[in-house]
């Protein structure tokens, strides 16, 4: 459906709406919100990693001066056990309550365990000094593979393993194992004249958005609630917040604030529930904001994982087989991302033969939540360094041998379903063809490598109003909340339909009592999904719009064409007007439009990468110095090429990130060690080259425009591309993340 | 003794009077007291940059700067930069090079990159990620960023020799 054409809005790239606010320092992000008798909320989080709550005594802070309330778990209405729908993923909402205020363990530390309201920040931390726990503290288990073990400290006495659908009779940290085959593996690795296994390890790491979680609330008497905050979901904090508090979805109000980053990791709600509880009891509203500290040690990061990768290919480079062993640390609750990681490790390839086991295992770690393209970067790095073994093992360039290998439209993926159309080869060619990869790689301990990243992308549900007003412009209401660049994604496709610039749209990011339901900004899905809403919001305009042409001129609708921006009659009696000049002339024809669109598109389109990155790495450090790096990417179409090239590069940084530097370090407590920006290391503008993305454009079948999401493939890639470039640069295969320079030196036999 | 501190200072080139308590830093002072949001807060130590403000011409994190330490100095925040009819080149240039996504962490990447045209209209590439590595950017990947700061010194130093 995707239509070619000359585009004169789409393809350009005009400035984002919002952007003035934000150089300015005038958009209001969630902590920049005010109001008055304000009261402001601290939380009390576990020491211990692991400890059953024998007692919380909070009377000593609630006669503290200046404290207005304090809530534990004790607070909660009772709750069913179900499954809610969290827009990316699913959680159960017993395991939300607890993991907002826990009951009677504490299963990490940082895991919350009472909050307290009171005149100002100050003293709300000083109360919370002043609660007294007691806890009876347990051994904690950190890494998936001894969660695994039998005799493992038990995170949830009560959880049996679902094993392939069938619940298991004794307790485990394993939630579930899943399994997806096809084709027959003995007989793939028979035909095979090189095999290669090889085993990975990957460690917890955060998403690293720069502003904190925050929330503030009013509950009013008559059950009102009203909640400002920064998050990728407004209706996903209204549909949590509902069901832990037990609250109707109506009396919940969501105003989504500015929000400074979130790639997957505002969607769970911490602190929400907590600022509406102690409004609830103060009757006041609350403000509650996260520390650095908190935002590490008690939200949602990803998973640490351990991956085995097994793959056989015939001499001329063919794939015969692949196995993959994927164990994911949840963390504290079921609902690790391993089974996005599942569907991802092969599916750039045609593998005919092929087995993937997936294993969900609680550890004593904050609740994972998604990070762009959750899972696939770990599964990527084993799977794309194994690729690369193999080239090397039949001498075959890495680039010919994807192009070789390359899932074609119609493949089954070993999870089942077929790959829909995808640019794989047209990226690898154009990384191929790249004036970077043309270049001659010179030096001591210098080396390229490559690694390409596959991510199927979201299509979910938006909900998009438009207003058309006489001065020419429309005021277009979205709920998908802004992260990047979206309200100018979005906006433009609607120009483009009424054939207006992109100047003339005022879009606005409503709140969930004044715009349709509209899913979480997450999933690669905005400017794919709530796009397509828009477009079809701006048809709706656009034919009310030659309806009213049709009136003033006295003709049939069907006789008013739209073309160029410009409605005009065709049954002989010739007329003409532009969109401006017949927005000026509503009101003489029946008052104003407004045009509706939603959309529930079932075919995203998936995204694929081919990333190319040249290293150094110090001998005497073991530092990995990023010299050049190039990112290919099918973003469909790209409506605003700045911000595409921009996702691309955000997203190849923080994958360089979580290959050089990133991870939780733990001591034997089970407690995180480094959580401050100044020891959990994410990159600086210091540590990198520019990054050059490269834009190819394979339309998406199901978007009007071609549109596929851009956002998350990008991080995919680089831990194997790094991985691949420093073997070639030290003849040293990283098996683990992070390659730190520690990491890198024990490698290099000098530590 | 009162419990909070009178401070007479200068902000964005207009005098300002407020009474602070002695444990409140400057970026509690700014965004608390007297509601200039614009710096933020995203780690409270230092380390990220998101709150860069300029101090008697030094560009300092106003999360490791006492409130009570303001009196009798000059301040710029990112709230004075701008002329009512016009922003700063800066502004421009990050608006013209897409420099920023969320945007939460670009009203401390442009008072640093203030601080830096000011002392060095030309700096070089590598003068440029040198200095902005005291401010976090989570979004970007700093491409865009850095050539958003060469594009303004482009603009202000051919502004500076017309």
């Amino acid at each position: 459906m995707a239509e070619k054409k000359d585009y004169k809005v789409v393809g350009t790239r005009p400035i984002r709406h919002d952007g003035l606010d934000k150089v300015t320092g005038r958009a209001l992000y969630g902590a920049d919100f005010q109001t008055v008798g304000l009261l402001h909320g601290r939380v009390l989080r576990s020491p211990h990693a692991h400890a059953r709550i024998k007692s919380i005594d909070t009377s000593r802070a609630e006669a503290h001066p200046g404290v207005r309330a304090v809530v534990t778990a004790k607070d909660f209405p009772a709750v069913e056990d179900k499954i809610a729908d969290l827009g990316e993923g699913a959680a159960n909402v017993k395991d939300l309550q607890d993991n907002v205020l826990a009951g009677e363990k504490v299963l990490y530390k940082g895991h919350q365990v009472a909050a307290v309201a009171a005149i100002d920040p100050h003293t709300a931390e000083e109360a919370l000094e002043l609660i007294d726990v007691e806890y009876d503290v347990l051994d904690p288990v950190i890494k998936v593979r001894d969660a695994m073990q039998e005799g493992a400290p038990l995170l949830h006495e009560d959880m049996r393993t679902d094993e392939m659908g069938e619940k298991s009779d004794k307790p485990s940290n394993i939630a579930s194992h899943f399994q997806h085959k096809q084709g027959n593996l003995d007989k793939g690795f028979d035909e095979a004249d090189v095999v290669v296994e090889q085993e990975y390890t990957t460690e917890t790491v955060h998403q690293g958005y720069i502003e904190p979680h925050n929330a503030t609330a009013l509950y009013n008497p008559d059950g009102q609630l009203t909640i400002w905050c920064s998050t990728q979901g407004a209706f996903t904090v209204r549909e949590q917040v509902s069901e832990i508090l037990d609250i109707p979805v109506s009396k919940v109000k969501v105003v989504p604030m500015e929000i400074g980053g979130g790639f997957g990791g505002k969607i769970q709600v911490y602190i929400k529930p907590i600022a509406a509880m102690l409004s609830m009891k103060t009757g006041k509203p609350v403000k509650v904001l996260m520390s650095r500290a908190d935002v590490f040690e008690g939200t949602g990061p990803t998973p640490g994982s351990y991956v085995r990768v097994k793959m056989g290919a015939t001499k001329d480079g063919r794939i015969t087989a692949a196995e993959a062993y994927l164990a994911f640390e949840a963390g504290a609750y079921p609902g690790s991302p391993v089974g996005a990681a599942a569907f991802c490790v092969f599916s750039p390839y045609k593998v005919e033969n092929a087995q993937v086991d997936g294993y969900d295992v609680v550890v004593n770690k904050p609740k994972t939540a998604a990070y762009r393209a959750p899972g696939a970067t770990n599964a990527a790095f084993a799977a794309e360094t194994v690729i690369d073994e193999i080239c090397e093992k039949i001498g075959m360039d890495p680039l010919e041998f994807r192009i070789l290998n390359s899932a074609k439209e119609g493949d089954i993926r070993v999870d089942g379903p077929p790959t829909p159309r995808v640019g794989f080869v047209e990226t690898v060619e154009a990384a191929r063809d790249h004036p970077h990869y043309l270049a001659p790689l010179e030096g001591e301990n210098r080396g390229r490598g490559v690694a390409s990243g596959y991510w199927p992308n979201f299509g979910m549900k938006s909900s998009v109003a438009i207003n058309v007003t006489s001065d020419g412009t429309i005021s277009l209401v979205e709920g998908s909340t802004d992260i990047g660049g979206t309200r100018a994604a979005v906006a433009m496709q609607a120009a483009e339909v009424l054939g207006i610039p992109a100047e003339s749209v005022t879009p606005t990011v409503a709140d969930t009592d004044s715009v349709g339901y509209t899913d979480v900004t997450g999933g690669s899905r905005t400017a794919f999904a709530t796009g397509y809403a828009a477009y079809e919001a701006a048809q709706d305009v656009k034919q009310q719009m030659i309806e009213r042409a049709a009136k003033l001129w006295e003709v049939d609708a069907g006789d008013v064409q739209f073309a160029d921006g410009v409605f005009s009659s065709v049954n002989g009696k010739e007329q003409e007007l532009d969109f401006k000049g017949l927005a000026a002339r509503l009101d003489e024809t029946g008052g104003p439009i407004v045009g509706r669109g939603t959309a529930d598109p079932n075919q995203p389109g998936p995204s694929i990468g081919l990333h190319v990155v040249d290293v150094e790495v110090d001998p005497d450090t073991g530092k990995v110095q990023i010299l050049r790096y190039t990112a290919t990417q099918d973003a469909g179409k790209a409506i605003h090429p700045s911000y595409v090239e921009g996702q691309i590069q955000g997203g190849a940084v923080q994958g360089i990130g979580w290959a050089l530097n990133e991870e939780y370090i733990y001591n034997e407590k089970g407690e995180m060690t480094n959580a401050s920006f100044l020891d959990y290391r994410i990159p600086t503008s210091l540590d990198l080259p520019m990054i050059d993305a490269i834009i190819v454009e394979v339309p998406n079948p199901g978007h009007p425009y071609g549109v596929r999401g851009v956002g998350e493939t990008p991080i995919i890639a680089p831990p194997a591309a790094i991985a691949n470039a420093v073997y070639r640069a030290i003849g040293i295969r990283m098996k683990e993340l992070p390659m730190s320079p520690g990491r890198v030196l024990k490698a290099m036999g000098k530590i | 003794m009162p419990s909070k501190v009178h401070v007479q200072t200068t902000i964005n080139g207009e005098a300002v009077e407020y009474l602070c308590e002695p444990r409140q830093s400057l970026l509690e002072v700014l965004r608390d007291v007297l509601h200039l949001t614009g710096a933020k807060e995203g780690c409270n130590n230092g380390n990220c940059g998101a709150c860069s403000v300029i101090l008697d011409g030094c560009l300092v994190n106003s999360c490791l700067v006492l409130g009570a330490e303001l009196e009798g100095k000059s301040l710029e925040t990112i709230e004075g930069l701008a002329e009512p009819d016009q922003l700063h080149p800066i502004q421009d240039a990050f608006l013209e090079n897409a420099a920023l996504q969320c945007g939460i962490c670009t009203p401390g990447f442009i008072m640093a990159a203030k601080a830096l045209l000011d002392q060095n209209p030309n700096p070089t590439e590598y003068e440029i990620r040198y200095w902005l590595a005291g401010n976090l950017c989570r979004c970007t990947g700093y491409d865009k960023i850095v050539r958003a700061v060469q594009d303004a010194a482009q603009t202000t130093s051919s502004e500076v020799s017309a």
